[in-house]
């Protein structure tokens, strides 16, 4: 442990520093990335609700956008993300912690980082499961109700938008669960500190966008 | 000893790769990820330039065979279309100049030892190169590959019984180009990164050389315009295999009702040019930064107007998310909508005109050198005004509506995004390729490769506007039995003898590219007597780009013929500093 990397005096804190402005500036530059792409889906949800079509039997134009009554077990979700939101912020403090106290007394971060007692990151990763599973079973409640994706347009918008929003919720798992690996596998706790910061901006980012997506499908129907 | 390894790995100049395959295929290296990128496109312009021989000859000789696919049907006429427009916009002319040229110099221009995010890059060309092989193999599935056009218009692009490439074909076309939309997604995101956050100490942003610039702001509006595409292609795959009616309406296809209802065409076309607009500047502004950085090097002069020039390319970024409706006049768009889209594009008039006067400002007096990169800029700024002074033609609806569907608009846009960006990339690769292989280029066979292709384009492309003011359809598989085209023939067949010529003039630089990299004279370190950073270090760069020495920058990009300075110009980690900028 007499490597000057793992803890964090002089040069390394510096690199540290740099390491974390660059990572932070990485997502807000990913983060207008897919703003853009649920603009897009924004204003095509606007567009094709606006639109008549053609009733072939009768030739007149009528409305084919049914409104969709959404389980209501989406607000349950909602408070499993935010409450998510909450976990993943303290799971950040609690790592900036031990980054803080490895800096103050110089010793290996490793063992600063041992002797944790609750993991906020476990937690987080196990509310982020939650919502996704969640979010399936609100899916087969719909489709028990006759919403198929093709049924509407309106409830193929309702597939799309949580769908994509899942997606991305996945990613931000999977670099929770990149950051507890780097925890079992005793990695500086820098590193994770840096993974940690970024997906909490991310996952802040993911529960907001699943805010704005309910409001558009429950108050634009 | 696994925490020393990780630690190593994450300060950021990783350490050099040994093994061939972390060296040559999975790298992390942005040099070597460039010159993937590079060889990629070069791969693509050649299997999109074979594409569109076929169509020449076919319009000339409709009943000919030709090699590989024998009689050309009307349909697969339309495939050749849509796979040349679609392999040369994406995967030559975004790739090249940015995920090429872009990877390779931008770190080492601003004195990086390589891009912000290492693994990142390695990620966005195996997914762009992934876009390629499922592009290519849309040729080899059931039905051939998608006659929709690289624009992909439904209903046609959404209704696989529409036609015989627009099953398989077609969904294969539409993965493509959502992988690729992820891979630049994740490029512009590393691109702006390290910009923002990696130069060098005393590199401001107003001393970066325009090349940056152009790449900085081209990744910017990568950054806005995947996104779209991407969802466009989301919905537009939902359409195609789950029934959703995003884009289609109620249609039949012969004679059966298809199942959609309701959706919309024209949704479709917003989405897809609100993309497809900003593209056309991801396409050249990178060409237009590199012609700057080499009129002043090969002038001997500063960049006349360098301020203006950085604004200039800023407002030209802006206004192209403002004008895609131009590219839909002929949608039955309001008039007064039209009219708003029409002074958005003619504005662009303004920075472009901007542009082009501060080139010839540069050229102005100065001491030039005709050296090849020099050539294919100077050809840059040629076939940049020629093709750019019929955008203020087709911006106006009245005159856009008879000339949308026509040949005008080939020519028009061939000369300005085709080619002009081409000569960016052509001016690239003969300015640094020194750089890259440690050799020079052939400069005889240069000129040979310059003078074809200048005239021989010309020669393709002008002809195009006057036939399109004649009547003569674009897209169209035969036109020699249209009575009313009949005199368009002869000037239709020296097109086609002229596309003959111009593309066996790419042989030469093929064999030049390939036989420098071998025998070529050795370069110096610095042959171009050029000032930017990747010039201060060795040929080729080693592998953390300046040998462990931390670049600082004390002068402008473009300090040439400095009174009183030794020599005529001076570097610009010359400490005996001299800026004026």
């Amino acid at each position: 442990m007499d490597d000057p990397r793992t803890n964090l005096g002089g040069a390394a804190s510096r690199d540290f520093d740099a390491r974390l402005r660059r990572a932070r500036l990485g997502m807000g530059v990913a983060v207008a990335g897919i703003v853009m792409i649920f603009v897009s889906f924004t204003s095509a949800y606007v567009v094709r609700q606006g639109l008549p079509t053609i009733d072939p039997r009768t030739g007149t134009l009528v409305r084919d956008w049914i409104p969709v009554r959404l389980p209501a077990l989406l607000l349950v979700n909602t408070c499993v993300l935010l409450l998510s939101s909450l976990t993943m912020a303290l799971a950040r403090r609690q790592v900036s912690g031990e980054v803080a106290v490895a800096r103050a007394t110089s010793v290996s971060e490793v063992s600063a980082a041992s002797g944790q007692k609750i993991s906020w990151l476990a937690l987080t990763v196990v509310l982020g499961l939650s919502f996704l599973t969640l979010q399936w079973m609100a899916w087969r409640e719909l489709a028990a109700s006759g919403f198929y994706v093709a049924t509407s347009p309106s409830s193929s918008f309702v597939y799309l938008l949580t769908g994509m929003h899942g997606v991305h919720l996945i990613g931000g798992v999977v670099a929770l669960l990149v950051a507890g690996a780097a925890s079992v596998l005793r990695r500086p706790v820098s590193s994770r500190l840096v993974i940690l910061d970024v997906t909490g901006w991310y996952w802040h980012f993911m529960a907001l966008l699943w805010v704005y997506i309910l409001c558009l499908l429950e108050f634009a129907r | 000893m696994a925490t020393r390894e990780f630690a190593a790995h994450e300060s950021h100049a990783h350490a050099a790769p040994q093994g061939f395959i972390r060296k040559w295929v999975f790298s992390l290296d942005h040099k070597v990820i460039g010159l993937q990128y590079y060889f990629l496109a070069l791969s693509a312009v050649f299997v999109g330039m074979f594409l569109s021989l076929l169509m020449r000859i076919h319009l000339i000789w409709p009943t000919a065979a030709v090699p590989f696919i024998g009689e050309i049907k009307p349909e697969t006429y339309l495939t050749l279309v849509t796979m040349h427009g679609t392999i040369m916009v994406f995967f030559v002319l975004t790739t090249a100049p940015q995920g090429g040229f872009g990877n390779y110099f931008l770190p080492i221009q601003i004195g990086a030892a390589d891009m912000a995010f290492p693994v990142l890059n390695m990620l966005s060309f195996w997914i762009t190169f992934l876009g390629y092989i499922v592009m290519l193999s849309a040729f080899f599935v059931v039905g051939g590959a998608p006659l929709h056009g690289w624009t992909g218009y439904p209903p046609l692009s959404a209704l696989p019984s529409a036609g015989p490439g627009e099953a398989l074909g077609a969904d294969l076309w539409v993965t493509s180009i959502a992988l690729f939309c992820i891979g630049a997604l994740m490029s512009a995101l590393n691109f702006i990164t390290t910009t923002l956050d990696m130069r060098a100490k005393g590199m401001s942003m107003m001393r970066m050389p325009l090349t940056c610039w152009a790449w900085f702001i081209t990744a910017i509006l990568g950054l806005l315009a995947f996104g779209v595409l991407f969802s466009a292609g989301i919905l537009l795959l939902l359409d195609r295999n789950v029934g959703t009616s995003f884009f289609v309406p109620l249609v039949t296809v012969n004679g059966q009702l298809t199942g959609h209802k309701g959706g919309s065409p024209l949704l479709w076309q917003h989405l897809f040019w609100f993309f497809g607009h900003p593209e056309v500047y991801i396409a050249i502004l990178p060409a237009m930064g590199l012609c700057s950085q080499l009129l002043s090097v090969f002038s001997r002069k500063p960049i006349f107007g360098y301020k203006a020039m950085v604004y200039a390319m800023l407002s030209i970024g802006l206004l192209g998310f403002m004008v895609w409706g131009h590219h839909m006049f002929m949608s039955g768009m309001s008039p007064y909508t039209a009219f708003a889209f029409s002074i958005m594009t003619m504005a662009i008039g303004v920075p472009s005109a901007i542009k082009t006067f501060n080139w010839l400002g540069t050229l102005h007096g100065g001491k030039i050198r005709f050296s090849s990169p020099m050539l294919f800029a100077i050809g840059f700024v040629s076939l940049f005004v020629s093709g750019g002074i019929s955008g203020p033609f087709l911006a106006q609806p009245t005159l856009d509506i008879p000339l949308h569907d026509t040949a005008f608009v080939t020519g028009h846009f061939h000369l300005i995004m085709g080619v002009a960006s081409i000569f960016g990339i052509f001016a690239a690769t003969y300015y640094w390729f020194p750089k890259m292989f440690g050799r020079m280029m052939n400069e005889s066979l240069a000129r040979w490769h310059f003078y074809l292709t200048f005239v021989g384009t010309y020669c393709i492309f002008m002809p195009m506007h006057y036939a399109g003011m004649a009547g003569q359809p674009r897209r169209y598989s035969q036109f020699t039995t249209l009575h009313y085209l009949e005199r368009l023939i002869p000037l239709n067949t020296f097109i086609t003898f002229a596309a003959f010529v111009t593309i066996s003039a790419q042989l030469i630089f093929l064999v030049n590219l390939f036989w420098s990299m071998k025998a070529g004279k050795k370069a110096s370190d610095n042959p171009w007597e050029a000032t930017t950073l990747e010039w201060t270090t060795a040929t080729p760069p080693p592998h953390d780009n300046f040998g462990g020495v931390v670049p600082e920058v004390h002068n402008g990009p473009y300090e040439y013929s400095v009174p009183g300075a030794p020599r005529d110009y001076v570097m610009q980690t010359d400490p005996a500093s001299v800026s004026v900028h």
